[in-house]
């Protein structure tokens, strides 16, 4: 299914991709404290940077909607998307954040990633342990992942 | 029992000295009678990447807002708070956090909706006491459960309404957002993502005083003589004004309600934490916009 953006009305019955969909499920398998304790491990396996996007911090792009700065690629090789993202040790959420789309759309189709419903961020059943501007942070990830991969499949 | 105070020199020209600790003088009291020490962060996970030993964690989106009406809990609310946090109605509560103490100053500005005696600002925040290498852990405490009376919350003194902020026009009003933000560019600060408001600008009258400007390079508060200046030659207040305070959703003007009352001592100092996202979404309320502060209209 090809949408474009601003399909509000669909988002709900849009199907996850299966890890993301692996992981809302983990998320919302689990009471609202362990949520959180469950977003702090993923921000604690954000991957490095690798050498090559370290030394060319230009590369990738700030998320302004994110409170904290975080800096996110989306590399298209061979038919598959992948995701390099980084953000600070003192902003565990955003890394979360960041984390938990890292894996979720690394390695899918760039079709997948664009069909990626846009609402992930309010499907891990954080709403009321987070402040919404908060998962706007996260939305904010998705869309300028979906905008970058969708230039460079152009 | 509240704890002695920290007799800083750097702390003695601020009108209420006894309101700030220093991040050496934190260590040397940890784990005192009387003692409490209260992390509130604008990072709802920062708490738990590592904190100060024995200090507890108050989230201000999930345990300071009432979670169905914009307010803050209410005075049974706030004692069971108090009571699950281990702390006592006499303890000496020190609360530091992240982005330069902005949810830390506004956590203090709660517990004093609730007349909480002692509660004080570890100058230079959480970044500080990281910076400095002091001790750090993720060991959660498990406190004592006290028993905290009831308090109602006072919204008169320290608090302001929108209908309190039109009355209140013609007197002393401190917009301490960005200037993008004040003149009306955008409605949230820079970085922030575009929300909450429906129109820009501010209230007519308000000067711009950016909250940083009470900061100095080291993230502590500036001396009183840069504070006197920021705020009296700089924004025009003097001893006696009557203030209102107003960022975007009340936790940056917090910081500086911190400031003018307990490091200046203007004695009427009120935050109005409706703030930018009530004001510019109310309808027929006046706004200006451009980097002047507008005459004072008529209402």
């Amino acid at each position: 299914m090809v949408h474009g953006r601003g399909i509000i009305d669909r988002v709900t019955e849009q199907t996850l991709p299966p890890v993301l969909a692996e992981i809302s499920e983990e998320f919302l398998a689990v009471g609202e404290p362990d949520r959180l304790q469950l977003l702090l491990e993923f921000s604690r396996e954000l991957p490095a940077l690798p050498t090559r996007l370290e030394e060319h911090p230009e590369l990738l792009e700030r998320v302004a909607e994110c409170q904290s700065p975080v800096f996110i690629v989306a590399e298209v090789t061979d038919g598959a998307v992948h995701l390099h993202a980084t953000a600070p040790e003192q902003a565990p959420t955003t890394r979360g954040f960041a984390s938990i789309l890292v894996q979720g759309l690394d390695g899918l189709t760039p079709q997948q990633v664009l069909d990626t419903p846009n609402d992930v961020a309010h499907r891990l059943g954080l709403a009321k342990a987070i402040s919404p501007l908060r998962l706007a942070g996260m939305s904010g990830m998705l869309a300028r992942i979906k905008r970058q991969v969708a230039a460079r499949t152009a | 029992m509240p704890v002695e105070i920290d007799s800083t020199e750097k702390f003695a020209g601020y009108a209420h000295p006894e309101r700030l600790v220093t991040t050496a003088w934190l260590e040397e009291h940890l784990g005192s009678d009387g003692l409490v020490v209260v992390e509130s962060d604008e990072d709802v996970l920062l708490y738990e990447v590592g904190h100060i030993p024995g200090a507890v964690k108050v989230d201000w989106h999930t345990e300071l807002n009432d979670p169905v009406q914009r307010d803050y809990i209410d005075g049974a609310g706030f004692a069971r708070l108090m009571a699950r946090k281990g702390i006592e109605r006499t303890d000496t509560v020190v609360i530091y956090g992240d982005k330069n103490n902005w949810w830390a100053a506004y956590a203090l500005w709660v517990f004093t909706l609730f007349g909480h005696e002692d509660v004080r600002l570890l100058d230079g925040g959480r970044d500080a006491w990281i910076a400095e290498g002091r001790a750090v852990t993720t060991e959660k405490p498990e406190p004592r459960r006290t028993t905290y009376p009831v308090v109602e919350r006072d919204d008169t003194a320290i608090r302001a309404f929108k209908d309190d902020v039109l009355t209140h026009l013609g007197n002393p009003l401190i917009d301490v957002r960005s200037p993008e933000e004040y003149s009306g560019e955008r409605t949230t600060a820079p970085a922030y993502p575009e929300e909450g408001a429906l129109r820009a600008g501010h209230i007519p009258s308000a000067r711009n005083v950016p909250w940083g400007k009470a900061v100095a390079d080291d993230g502590t508060f500036k001396p009183v003589v840069d504070l006197e200046e920021v705020y009296r030659a700089g924004a025009g207040l003097s001893d006696g004004d009557d203030i209102v305070a107003y960022c975007r959703i009340g936790e940056r003007s917090s910081h500086t309600w911190f400031v003018l009352t307990h490091l200046l001592g203007f004695e009427n100092v009120r935050n109005y934490d409706g703030s930018w996202t009530e004001w510019g979404s109310a309808v027929r309320v006046p706004i200006a916009t451009g980097t002047e502060p507008g005459s004072v209209p008529s209402v």
